[in-house]
C-alpha cells in the first residue's frame, strides 16, 4: 500500500453513474471531487435497524435500486398532486453506523457510502476495503440547496409509514448531484485522517501555557490526539 | 403517522381590543419568519464567511468556504432551505412592557406552535423533533418543549419581536465548571478542547460563530452561550472592554488551531466570538460554549400594534436592560 499525503491531493472532478460499478471506484483518489447521476438511496438508523435486526426486506430487493447508499435525511415535501418534491438534503454523521456496516455491504452489495465526516480508518480497512466500498463525505455540510439541485425526481419512498419522513427510505434521482469528497479510496486511506496528523502537529505549541482545569472531570479525553468517534 | 392538528385546539379567538398585537399577524410572522430563516444567509453571517473564503489560503478548505458560499445563493435562487437539517426551531421573543397581545401568552404560543408545524409542511423543513425514548416523530417539529419560546423584556415600548433560529444540535456544544483560579486561561483552554474535539471532520460545521456563556447556574450558562452565538451579529462586541477583549482573543485563538472547515488544514474555524456573562456563584466559574454553524439560520421581526411589521437582521436580543446589573 502506497503512502499517501495530502501533498498528493488534486482535487480532480470525477462524474459517475449509479449503481457504480467497481473499476470507476478503483480509480477515485483522494479529495477527488466527485459528481453523481443515476438512482440512489438514502437509509440510516432506521433502515439498518429495520432490514438488519428486524429482518424485514424492503419491497424492492436493495441490488435492485442502487449500490449508492447516502446517510441523510431530505427536507420532503408532499405535493397536492400526489408524489413529492426534495427541495433539501445534508447528510447525516456516518459514524454512528459503523456498527452497521459489515453486514449491510455485505448484504446489500452497497460499494458507495455518502455520508458526513466519514468513519475511522479501522472500519475502511476493516470492513470496506473488503467489500470493495469507498467512503465519500459531502462538502462543508451545510449545502443543502445545491444537493436539493441535483436532485431530478423522487423515484420511491419506502418505509415512511414506520419510520417517518426522516429515516424513511427515499430514492432519489441524482441528476449532476455534487460535489462529494472522495475521504476514503478503495484501498482504505481517509483524508480526514491525514487533515488530523497535519492539524496535530500544531497542538503542542498551541496549548503552551495554558494550564489543567483545577477539576479533572471524569470522560474527557486525556489525549488532544484522540477523536471524538 | 397522524399528525396532530394544532389548528384543532380549544384556545378562544378573543375580540382584538385596540392596541392589541392580532393573533393572525403573530401566525402569519412566525411562519414568515421560518420561511426567511431557512432560506436566506443574514447578510452579517454572509460577509463574515465571504471574507473567510477570500483569504484562506489552503486549497481543500478554501473550495469547501467558496462551495457554502455558492450554497447560499443557490437557496435564495431556488428558494430552498439552504441546509437539508433544517435544524430544531425555536423562538425568542421580546416584549415592550406595554405590549398587549389579543387572547393573551397562550394565543401568541399557539400561533408560534401553528406556524411551526405549517412552515415545516409548506417551506417544507425536516421534521427534526422526536420523542427522546420512543423516537415518535409528528412530522411536524412540535412536541414536549418544542419549539422552545424564550421571553426578554424592556421597559419601554408597545411592540413585539419575534426572532426564531434554527440551529443543529449535536455538536459543537460543552459544558465546564470552572473556578475562579481557572481564570481567563481556563477558559482559553475550555475553547481549544471544544473547538479542536468537534471540529475534527467538521463535526461542528464550521467556520462558525462561537457564543460562551460564563457565570451564572448551569441551565443559564447554556442559554447565555447560545443567545450569544445565535442572537448577536457578526462584528458585534460586548459593552464590557474585558469581555470585548476576550471575544477577540477567542476569534484569533480558534482560527490559528491550523485547523478549517469539515477539518481540513486551514485558517477558518471562527467567524466570530461572542461572549455573554451572568453574575455566578462565588466559588464557582462555569462556561458553556455554542457553535452557530454557518448555516445559521435566524430571522427576526417586529410587530406593532397598529399591524405593521418590520423585518431586520440583527434581534437586538442584548440591551442594556437586559443586561443590568441593578434594580432597575
Amino acid at each position: 500500500m502506497s503512502e499517501i499525503s495530502l501533498k498528493d491531493v488534486k482535487m480532480d472532478t470525477v462524474r459517475l453513474k449509479c449503481p457504480v460499478d467497481a473499476e470507476a471506484l478503483r480509480k477515485l483518489k483522494l479529495g477527488d471531487l466527485v459528481f453523481l447521476d443515476g438512482p440512489l438511496f438514502t437509509g440510516r438508523e432506521g433502515v439498518y435497524k429495520r432490514y438488519l435486526a428486524e429482518g424485514v426486506d424492503p419491497p424492492v430487493p436493495f441490488r435492485e435500486i442502487s449500490n449508492v447508499n447516502f446517510h441523510c435525511s431530505p427536507a420532503a415535501k408532499i405535493l397536492p398532486e400526489g408524489g413529492y418534491e426534495v427541495k433539501a438534503v445534508t447528510a447525516t454523521a456516518s459514524f454512528r453506523f459503523s456498527k452497521w456496516m459489515p453486514a449491510w455491504l455485505e448484504k446489500t452489495g452497497v460499494k458507495l457510502i455518502i455520508g458526513k465526516g466519514g468513519m475511522t480508518t479501522e472500519d475502511y480497512r476493516r470492513t470496506f476495503v473488503p467489500n470493495q466500498a469507498v467512503y465519500l463525505t459531502t462538502v462543508g455540510y451545510g449545502l443543502g440547496a445545491t444537493y436539493g439541485r441535483g436532485i431530478a425526481g423522487v423515484r420511491a419512498v419506502y418505509w415512511l409509514e414506520e419510520l417517518g419522513i426522516a429515516q424513511a427510505m427515499w430514492v432519489l434521482d441524482c441528476a449532476g448531484m455534487g460535489p462529494f469528497i472522495v475521504e476514503s479510496d478503495a484501498e482504505g486511506n481517509s483524508l480526514f485522517e491525514l487533515s488530523n496528523r497535519e492539524i496535530n502537529r500544531n497542538l503542542g505549541k498551541l496549548y503552551e501555557g495554558l494550564p489543567e482545569p483545577a477539576l479533572r472531570r471524569f470522560g474527557e479525553i486525556t489525549n488532544r490526539e484522540d477523536e471524538v468517534l | 403517522m397522524p399528525s396532530p392538528d394544532p389548528s384543532s385546539g380549544t384556545a378562544p379567538r378573543t375580540a382584538l381590543v385596540p392596541g392589541e398585537i392580532p393573533s393572525a399577524t403573530i401566525e402569519a410572522v412566525g411562519r414568515e419568519l421560518m420561511t426567511r430563516a431557512a432560506i436566506t444567509i443574514p447578510a452579517d453571517f454572509k460577509n463574515g464567511v465571504q471574507q473567510m473564503a477570500e483569504t484562506e489560503t489552503q486549497p481543500l478548505a478554501k473550495y469547501v468556504l467558496d462551495q457554502i458560499c455558492c450554497n447560499y445563493d443557490a437557496a435564495e435562487e431556488d428558494l430552498r432551505p439552504m441546509c437539508g437539517d433544517t435544524g430544531l426551531p425555536r423562538f425568542y421573543v421580546k416584549m415592550g412592557n406595554d405590549c398587549r397581545l389579543q387572547g393573551g401568552f397562550a394565543a401568541l404560543e399557539r400561533g408560534l406552535r401553528k406556524a411551526t408545524a405549517d412552515g415545516t409542511r409548506e417551506i417544507p423543513l425536516r421534521p427534526n423533533r422526536v420523542h427522546p425514548l420512543s423516537r415518535k416523530d409528528f412530522d411536524n417539529n412540535l412536541g414536549v418543549h418544542a419549539p422552545e419560546i424564550q421571553y426578554s423584556f424592556e421597559p419601554e415600548g408597545d411592540w413585539l419581536d419575534i426572532t426564531t433560529v434554527h440551529k443543529g444540535g449535536l455538536f459543537g456544544s460543552d459544558y465546564r465548571m470552572l473556578f475562579p483560579a481557572d481564570g481567563i486561561a481556563g477558559i482559553k483552554k475550555f475553547f481549544l478542547d471544544t473547538m479542536v474535539e468537534f471540529g475534527r471532520r467538521g463535526m461542528a460545521c464550521q467556520p462558525a460563530v462561537v457564543g460562551l456563556g460564563i457565570g451564572g447556574c448551569k441551565d443559564t450558562t447554556m442559554r447565555i452561550a447560545k443567545e450569544a452565538a445565535c442572537l448577536r451579529a457578526v462584528g458585534d462586541r460586548n459593552p464590557e472592554r474585558e469581555i470585548s477583549e476576550l471575544e477577540q482573543e477567542l476569534k484569533v485563538l480558534g482560527n490559528s488551531i491550523g485547523m478549517g472547515p469539515m477539518g481540513f488544514v486551514g485558517s477558518s474555524m471562527v467567524i466570530d466570538a461572542h461572549v455573554e456573562i451572568a453574575y455566578t456563584h462565588t466559588g464557582g466559574m462555569p462556561v458553556a460554549i455554542h457553535t452557530f454553524c454557518f448555516a445559521s439560520r435566524r430571522a427576526t421581526a417586529r410587530i406593532t400594534p397598529d399591524g405593521e411589521v418590520a423585518y431586520r437582521s440583527d434581534p437586538q436580543w442584548f440591551t442594556p436592560y437586559y443586561r443590568r446589573e441593578g434594580i432597575e
